[in-house]
């Protein structure tokens, strides 16, 4: 509220809702002067709307650029030996064999490694744990880990099971790390999945003698699995296109022969990209432009899985 | 948590030894479980001993002082110097640039999701954020360099290669997707009554939306911007690629920079060994960078929690 000459007066609307307070208090949300003129507010927030609009549109726009650009740049590679070859100096010779193979693996062992694992937290969090401190630490603390800089994951990667465990720069040392690294995505999307179901299946098995385990692994399991899977895949599609973390401990970009165990030093897609586009050359960009269509492709394949699966297996309640 | 409530009566259809069979198995599952929870426990705490541990050895051989004071950062060179403002310096830079893009197109983005969007247009509109959310950082890195930087060095020929600004722009567009999430999440949580009020008074949709509704979801719209500045700080790939390795104090975005992320990029790539001043560099410049980044997610919590707008 503001007088004739600027000043603010104090509120004296009653306060028994707490609505708008801050904005009043930020002195915003109070018109500071009345535009008598409605054609002309009108067509002022027709305009504004459109701004809004354009926004959408031109981070939409950026996307499509972005796609069309790496597209136009990256078919003329995009042809079998990408999939053959071992990366090479030279880049008619050049590709992604040791990084797909990378990829796969780490994938696969993320995922066995992360499902228990992060499922298992978000079971507990939702349906086991009592309302106490410790609850509510670990809450916060995993809230708060999902903030946390992937980079900074590598550091502990770095030293933990590079350094700490001995493990070197394998792909085992690479997998714990990014399990670390998904972990929060998975509890978070776990306990969202738990939540949605019911009170009253819960309720039921409880009234039939189950015990709280068994009400959670034949009931509240099994209507969640769903949200789960869906969950566990866009963690999943993370982790992929994941690069910084897998740098940090030391992931290598010239790998030219087959990966054949976990403790094997290794490389992924999105790291033989960047050392692609670090390469002066303008043939290695379009390399990396390649291996960008082929990581998209990947990805867009797993969120078509994860969509497909949301709904095939979601219930509506 | 509705299990609490319930006391579980003794079946009468089960035996004695079967029933201390299941209490015992109820008890060994949840301690397993009450385990797999506490491992993102021991993640912090590993992250806080390794940090500390490698920052520590650090500070032994290099000042606060050194640290702090200094305005040079040169660690790999042969005449060392330990200032970490030219580090800080480019990644307030790059990030401050990537807010001017995300902050005012991603709240307008929210905007017009929450309150001028129907149904049928947020259901087109919405995977499109959602993609460009998904993008891997280092395609955006790839587009940065080989998109964005030829075109602002068509329009200023003295842009650098590597720039600040060509990698602020894309990470701008990848954290827009964020920032209009997290602020429409904000703004639905604005019941309607307030809309209809201020309809009711004769507000025009665009007066309703920034005079009443935007005010009212303030403090989630405050910590989503925090949470987005706290990602550009910690964004690691795109400044790596894009915006060069020359840790200096400039504010002229055309230049090379380096950014805190993008040192221990450097670092990394090299072969550098264990126990060297240089690795335990890269350890403390990522402790400066947690510290940054946890003391933006916990003021971005505070604000949410703190002056949460309770609507029944």
């Amino acid at each position: 509220m503001t007088t004739d000459d600027g000043r603010r007066t104090t509120d004296h609307r009653p306060q028994t809702t707490n609505y708008g307070r801050q904005a009043v208090r930020a002195g915003w949300g109070v018109a500071p002067t009345f535009e008598p003129n409605l054609p002309r507010r009108k067509v002022m927030g027709m305009v504004w709307e459109g701004v809004a609009l354009l926004a959408i549109l031109l981070g939409i726009a950026m996307l499509l650029t972005l796609l069309v650009k790496v597209f136009v740049d990256g078919l003329p590679y995009l042809r079998p030996q990408l999939f053959t070859e071992f990366p090479s100096r030279f880049p008619d010779k050049a590709g992604l064999r040791s990084a797909l193979q990378g990829s796969i693996w780490l994938m696969v062992m993320t995922a066995l490694l992360s499902f228990p694992l992060g499922v298992g937290a978000g079971i507990y969090l939702e349906e086991f744990a009592p309302k106490n401190a410790l609850t509510r630490f670990i809450e916060i603390n995993v809230a708060n880990l999902a903030g946390v800089p992937s980079i900074i994951y590598g550091l502990l990667g770095l030293g933990l099971f590079v350094r700490g465990l001995g493990l070197g720069r394998s792909l085992l040392a690479g997998v714990l790390t990014m399990t670390l690294v998904i972990l929060p995505i998975i509890i978070v999307s776990t306990r969202e999945a738990l939540r949605a179901v019911p009170a009253s299946i819960r309720e039921a098995a409880l009234a039939l003698g189950a015990s709280r385990w068994e009400m959670v692994r034949d009931h509240v399991l099994v209507y969640s699995m769903g949200g789960i899977l869906t969950g566990m895949i866009l963690a999943l599609s993370r982790a992929i296109g994941e690069t910084a973390p897998l740098i940090t401990i030391g992931a290598l970009t010239y790998i030219a022969f087959d990966l054949r165990g976990p403790l094997d030093i290794f490389t992924v897609l999105p790291i033989q990209i960047f050392n692609w586009v670090s390469m002066p050359q303008e043939a290695f960009h379009r390399l990396a432009a390649a291996g960008i269509i082929v990581l998209l492709a990947l990805l867009l394949t797993m969120n078509a899985l994860a969509i497909w699966l949301r709904n095939r297996l979601q219930k509506r309640w | 948590m509705i299990a609490n409530r319930y006391r579980l009566p003794s079946s009468p259809f089960r035996s004695d030894g079967l029933h201390q069979r299941r209490k015992w198995e109820e008890r060994a599952v949840k301690a397993i479980l009450l385990l797999l929870a506490l491992v993102s426990v021991l993640t912090t705490l590993g992250i806080i001993y390794v940090l500390f541990q490698e920052t520590v050895l650090f500070f032994r051989q290099v000042s606060f002082a050194q640290f702090f004071l200094d305005t040079r950062w040169t660690p790999l060179f042969l005449s060392k110097r330990f200032g970490i403002w030219p580090l800080v310096n480019g990644t307030v830079l790059v990030a401050t640039g990537a807010m001017m893009v995300a902050l005012p197109l991603g709240l307008l983005a929210a905007i017009f999701m929450s309150e001028f969007a129907n149904e049928r247009v947020r259901r087109i509109l919405k995977p499109f954020l959602e993609v460009l959310a998904g993008v891997p950082t280092v395609v955006y890195g790839y587009f940065a360099l080989t998109f964005i930087t030829p075109i602002l060095r068509a329009i200023f020929p003295q842009t650098q290669i590597f720039n600040a600004a060509s990698a602020a722009i894309a990470m701008g567009f990848m954290i827009l997707p964020m920032v209009a999430s997290l602020s429409e999440d904000a703004l639905y949580a604005v019941p309607n009554s307030l809309r209809e009020a201020a309809y009711a008074l004769g507000a025009t949709r665009w007066e309703v939306a920034t005079q009443v509704v935007v005010p009212a979801a303030l403090s989630g719209i405050a910590a989503a911007f925090i949470l987005a500045i706290s990602r550009a700080v910690g964004e690691t790939m795109i400044v790596a690629i894009a915006a060069g390795q020359q840790p200096k104090l400039t504010l002229n975005p055309l230049e090379s920079i380096e950014t805190m992320t993008a040192y221990i990029v450097q670092v990394s790539l090299g072969d550098t060994p264990h126990g060297t001043l240089e690795y335990q560099t890269i350890f403390a410049v990522g402790m400066m960078l947690f510290l940054m980044t946890l003391g933006m997610n916990v003021a971005s919590h505070l604000l949410a929690r703190r002056f949460r707008e309770v609507y029944e």
